[in-house]
């Protein structure tokens, strides 16, 4: 396990610096010149010179990208040329609004999630398991740049009972939580579902169910705990796709997050800030998927890294 | 399954290819002073901010969303069958090398790279094609990776390498075909992820831009109209999620023929 456990970790880290390395890239993707970008065409060459040496544009590729690099190491990543702030101020001061939306949403989908795709195996065939894949289906077709508005227009506008955006109590919280988490129980019920059919196949329920346990015990105290190895494991691995959603519901409901900070920075052309945001939303999603990985190693002893 | 999915992808083929004729609106014409009007008999799916009729844009916009879909499909299945072949066929250092660019895009979350290149690249439809075949291709590498690394084992690819065959003519003649059926279940599948990824870069104003219709742009359009026209908002996401659906449906059917073990 331990080798396991160190292999595993050496892997993330060529992968990290490759991000961070793709991530260092995107600036000098801009077509012309970065610094004229940001300020504009119109801008006097006097204030682009000014800003290409701030940004360090002026110096030679290699040096720009160690420093990058070292000042990553450092924890620094640059500053904001809108706010003139740096970065991971402004990173620091939304991500709680971010991860709170994100556990909210994972939450929800837990919570709604397991119990329909238990329901939907255990009444296999029948018409609760129709309605429950469906609904499961229609949340995986529904993109969340939509399901978030239509709530907002039942909930918000027709109803009244939620507010339609910004941030406050937990009434705030409700519609774009469900918004982000949708897919996710959409996801998390389909294999729940499979999961626990493959469980259900096993002779050690049908020996449960022998002994006189009634179906719904020998499912919730033997076949449900077996299956949920790969329900753990699509949970971890669909933590990116709630990340990276945050991005549209913060959009959406006007959430103060990172993703709303990402969207505003890219209209301002402030690139220093973009850099920072990707950078750190991809390095939270390469150490949640190592930290699934070995959870599930874990979780499963047969999990061998070779 | 298929058959569902079939049927709305074909309708909707059918009404991105014969809209004009079927509804002659003019999808930029505007009549500002009748703008946000309701569904009616002469506009069923009412007028949008600019007066303009939503049925017509929705067709318009039907042809952005299956362009943009066939061509990320196109040049990110094209690509990642080359690398994934060459990868798995040829091993060693070349599969070294394909591998750690794969686990790097693939550690990346998918739709933030795609923001990330749109962002610097410039917003337009090219732009968004470029993105999401940039990170497109890497699923169909992995896959025909694995799927390579199996076919070079088989006798009659054994056989062909016995006779003489070129290794580009035993890539592209023996080994790839077997790839083909998955391919083709990843890239029904893919339809429905690109059409998805250009709505939601249009919805946040990195895609197409206006006055081309978008789906994505017409539901960003309708954000500001929640309480007064709650229409703008009700027909272009209806549009996203049937299409998105039929190609999952089709995608999903067509797994379960290629590999029946899928089917519960």
């Amino acid at each position: 396990m331990t080798r396991y456990l160190i292999r595993r970790l050496l892997l993330t880290i060529p992968v990290i610096l490759g991000v961070a390395t793709l991530v260092f890239a995107l600036i000098h993707l801009v077509p012309g010149d970065p610094a004229q970008a940001m300020l504009g065409e119109t801008a006097p060459q006097a204030d682009v010179l000014k800003l290409r040496h701030a940004l360090g544009l002026d110096q030679p590729l290699l040096t720009q990208y160690r420093t990058f690099m070292t000042g990553l190491l450092r924890g620094d990543l640059g500053t904001s040329f809108r706010y003139n702030v740096p970065v991971t101020t402004q990173i620091r001061e939304k991500l709680p609004n971010t991860a709170t939306l994100a556990l909210a949403a994972m939450c929800f989908a837990i919570l709604f999630a397991i119990p329909l795709g238990i329901l939907a195996a255990v009444f296999r065939g029948t018409l609760v398991d129709h309605a429950a894949m469906t609904l499961a289906l229609v949340g995986i077709s529904m993109p969340n740049f939509w399901l978030g508005p239509l709530l907002a227009i039942v909930f918000a506008v027709r109803l009244g009972w939620l507010p339609v955006s910004g941030t406050g109590g937990l009434s705030h919280l409700i519609l774009p939580a469900v918004t982000l988490g949708a897919a996710l129980s959409a996801i998390l019920a389909r294999m729940t579902r499979a999961s626990l059919l493959e469980e259900l196949r096993e002779l050690y329920v049908l020996a449960a169910r022998a002994r006189g346990l009634s179906g719904m015990r020998a499912v919730v105290k033997h076949a449900f705990r077996n299956s949920l190895i790969p329900i753990v494991t699509i949970i971890g691995l669909q933590f990116g796709a709630v990340l990276t959603g945050t991005i549209i519901t913060e959009t959406i409901f006007a959430w103060p997050g990172l993703g709303r900070l990402l969207i505003q920075a890219i209209s301002f052309r402030d690139y220093p800030l973009v850099q920072g945001c990707i950078l750190f939303i991809s390095i939270t999603y390469v150490a949640m998927n190592l930290l699934t990985d070995l959870t599930y190693g874990f979780l499963d002893p047969r999990i061998r890294f070779d | 399954m298929i058959r569902t999915g079939t049927l709305i992808v074909v309708f909707a083929i059918v009404a991105a290819l014969a809209g004009p004729f079927l509804w002659p609106d003019d999808p930029s014409a505007q009549e500002l002073a009748r703008r946000l009007e309701a569904p009616s008999l002469a506009h069923p799916l009412g007028l949008d901010e600019l007066g303009r009729d939503i049925l017509a844009r929705l067709l318009q916009g039907a042809r952005v969303s299956l362009l943009v879909g066939i061509a990320v499909v196109s040049v990110s299945s094209t690509v990642g069958m080359l690398f994934g072949s060459v990868a798995g066929y040829f091993g060693g250092r070349i599969d070294d090398v394909i591998s750690r660019v794969i686990d790097i895009l693939m550690a990346f979350p998918g739709i933030l790279l795609a923001i990330a290149l749109v962002a610097v690249l410039g917003p337009s439809l090219v732009n968004v094609v470029i993105a999401l075949s940039i990170i497109g291709w890497v699923g169909y590498a992995r896959l025909v990776r694995g799927q390579a690394l199996r076919a070079r084992e088989f006798e009659f690819v054994q056989a062909a390498r016995a006779s003489g065959a070129s290794a580009a003519r035993i890539v592209v003649r023996h080994v790839l075909p077997t790839a083909i059926p998955a391919v083709v279940v990843q890239a029904t599948l893919g339809m429905a992820g690109a059409i998805i990824a250009e709505a939601a870069l249009s919805f946040l104003g990195l895609g197409v831009q206006p006055p081309t219709p978008s789906w994505g742009t017409m539901l960003d359009a309708g954000r500001a109209h929640l309480f007064d026209a709650p229409h703008l908002t009700i027909f272009p996401g209806l549009a996203i999620a049937m299409l998105v659906l039929g190609f999952n449906f089709l995608g999903d059917g067509l797994r379960d023929r290629v590999d029946p073990k899928m089917v519960r």
